[in-house]
């Protein structure tokens, strides 16, 4: 009884998966470039919160997504609010994808992933650099949007296992 | 057509609007709290002030923990590539450092001479204060370069000191709670020092790339400047005592601007001074 009882914990734990990830690489150095590659750094956040919204979007709840991104503003120096917003203009696209796809399927996943990314981050940019005018490196971000677009499809192949281990064929 | 424009338009509704299962919060309510705290940040509102206080306090101790495991694997991995390279690096350390006793016996003397002459014509000298901190968040952000040290107004740091790694000088402190502070490094393109460059004693402006490099801006003898020139603060504008090394000129494989390579390893600082520079009559 008392295992059983362990094994649900440890279940519910597992459950809570993408919100321990997200909380972990907003407060993390997480750039995973151990190699030092000039340029090199793709935004994990992004991908997380893109992924979980359109498959399983209770797992990752809008105000937590809020506050994660205040986070990730004190901590990168940003203006606050500016993470926050690019966040839940993810949510936005894929809210929207998940409301007009009959079939989904991974590739057009992917690309709508690259239009989101390059959509928020540009308006990001903008409103970096014009309200509060602070310049950014261009080159950087553009590096920044191409890495993410390219590591969204391996990461949603192992979300996708996750999702497969630890809630079965449920949907919420 | 019509239909297909109905469509969209619900989808979109529909994205913004409707609260998901399991969600509090619609996504158009947070995005619009998101607007006001943006525009409250513009205009320098004291809410989030206090907003932005708490979170800091929170944010960097709580960074600092969860990046231990992945600054431990950091760690061990510079540690193993180093080991596998020192038997070279010993032996170029020892070329260098006789090279450099040598020069050194010489630096004492233009020093002393440097102090003589110096009170001869009453030049200000500095007394400096210094604060050792601890890096606890090296996040290597694409739009900023800036480290969070474990040092606050508690220990006396103030806006606009000199933070150094060793004797070279990485960036200045932009941002301070009780607890701990920003230093914004030489490297962030929103930083501008002035600048002087030996030899020729050429007056500029270095500013960071984004980048691991900096750039010589504002300059009208561009030709004087030679490779390996060594760049010091020039003192200009007061926020930092004139004489400190910063990097050498390097060469930039497009010609097109003068690249300066820093001393200091940013990607590398665990632990760094935070100087204060105060005229000896103030």
């Amino acid at each position: 009884m008392g295992e059983i009882s362990k094994f649900s914990n440890f279940k519910k734990f597992l459950e809570k998966g993408p919100i321990i990830l997200l909380i972990v690489s907003v407060l993390n150095e997480f750039d995973l470039n151990y190699l030092n590659l000039k340029y090199f750094s793709f935004n994990f956040p992004f991908i997380l919160i893109y992924y979980w919204s359109l498959k399983r979007s209770g797992s990752l709840g809008y105000g937590l997504i809020f506050l994660s991104g205040l986070l990730n503003d004190v901590v990168t120096g940003l203006p606050i609010g500016i993470s926050s917003l690019a966040y839940l203009l993810i949510c936005v696209f894929s809210s929207y994808l998940r409301n007009i796809t009959l079939r989904p399927s991974a590739i057009k996943d992917w690309f709508f992933f690259g239009l989101a990314i390059l959509v928020v981050n540009s308006l990001i940019y903008l409103i970096v650099g014009l309200v509060f005018e602070v310049e950014l490196e261009y080159y950087s971000i553009l590096v920044n949007i191409l890495f993410t677009f390219l590591f969204y499809i391996i990461f949603s192949g192992l979300f996708d296992y996750y999702q497969k281990v630890i809630f079965g064929g449920q949907n919420v | 057509m019509q239909a297909g424009r109905d469509d969209f338009v619900i989808a979109i509704r529909s994205a913004f609007l409707k609260k998901e299962n399991k969600q509090k919060f619609s996504l158009l309510a947070l995005i619009f709290l998101t607007f006001i705290i943006i525009l409250s940040e513009k205009f320098n509102l004291k809410l989030i002030d206090y907003l932005k206080i708490s979170l800091r306090e929170v944010a960097y101790r709580s960074s600092f923990i969860v990046s231990a495991p992945e600054n431990f694997i950091k760690e061990a991995y510079v540690a193993t590539k180093n080991h596998f390279s020192v038997y070279e690096e010993n032996k170029e350390l020892k070329e260098k450092l006789s090279f450099e006793l040598s020069k050194n016996y010489n630096s004492e003397y233009i020093l002393e001479e440097n102090k003589r002459l110096r009170s001869t014509i009453d030049e200000t000298t500095f007394l400096t204060s210094e604060i050792i901190g601890k890096v606890l968040i090296d996040k290597k952000s694409p739009f900023l370069r800036s480290v969070i040290i474990n040092r606050g107004s508690k220990d006396g740091v103030e806006l606009g000191m000199a933070v150094m790694d060793k004797s070279y000088l990485i960036g200045k402190v932009v941002e301070i709670t009780f607890t701990t502070s920003r230093v914004l490094l030489l490297s962030d393109l929103n930083s501008k020092v002035p600048v002087d460059i030996m030899p020729n004693d050429i007056q500029s402006i270095l500013s960071g790339t984004g980048g691991d490099e900096g750039v010589i801006q504002y300059t009208r003898q561009q030709e004087l400047i030679k490779k390996d020139a060594i760049v010091f603060t020039s003192g200009a504008g007061g926020l930092f005592k004139s004489g400190i090394p910063i990097g050498k000129i390097a060469t930039d494989p497009s010609n097109l601007k003068t690249v300066v390579s820093f001393f200091s390893d940013f990607s590398q600082l665990r632990y760094v001074k935070i100087i204060s520079f105060k005229k000896e009559n103030e």
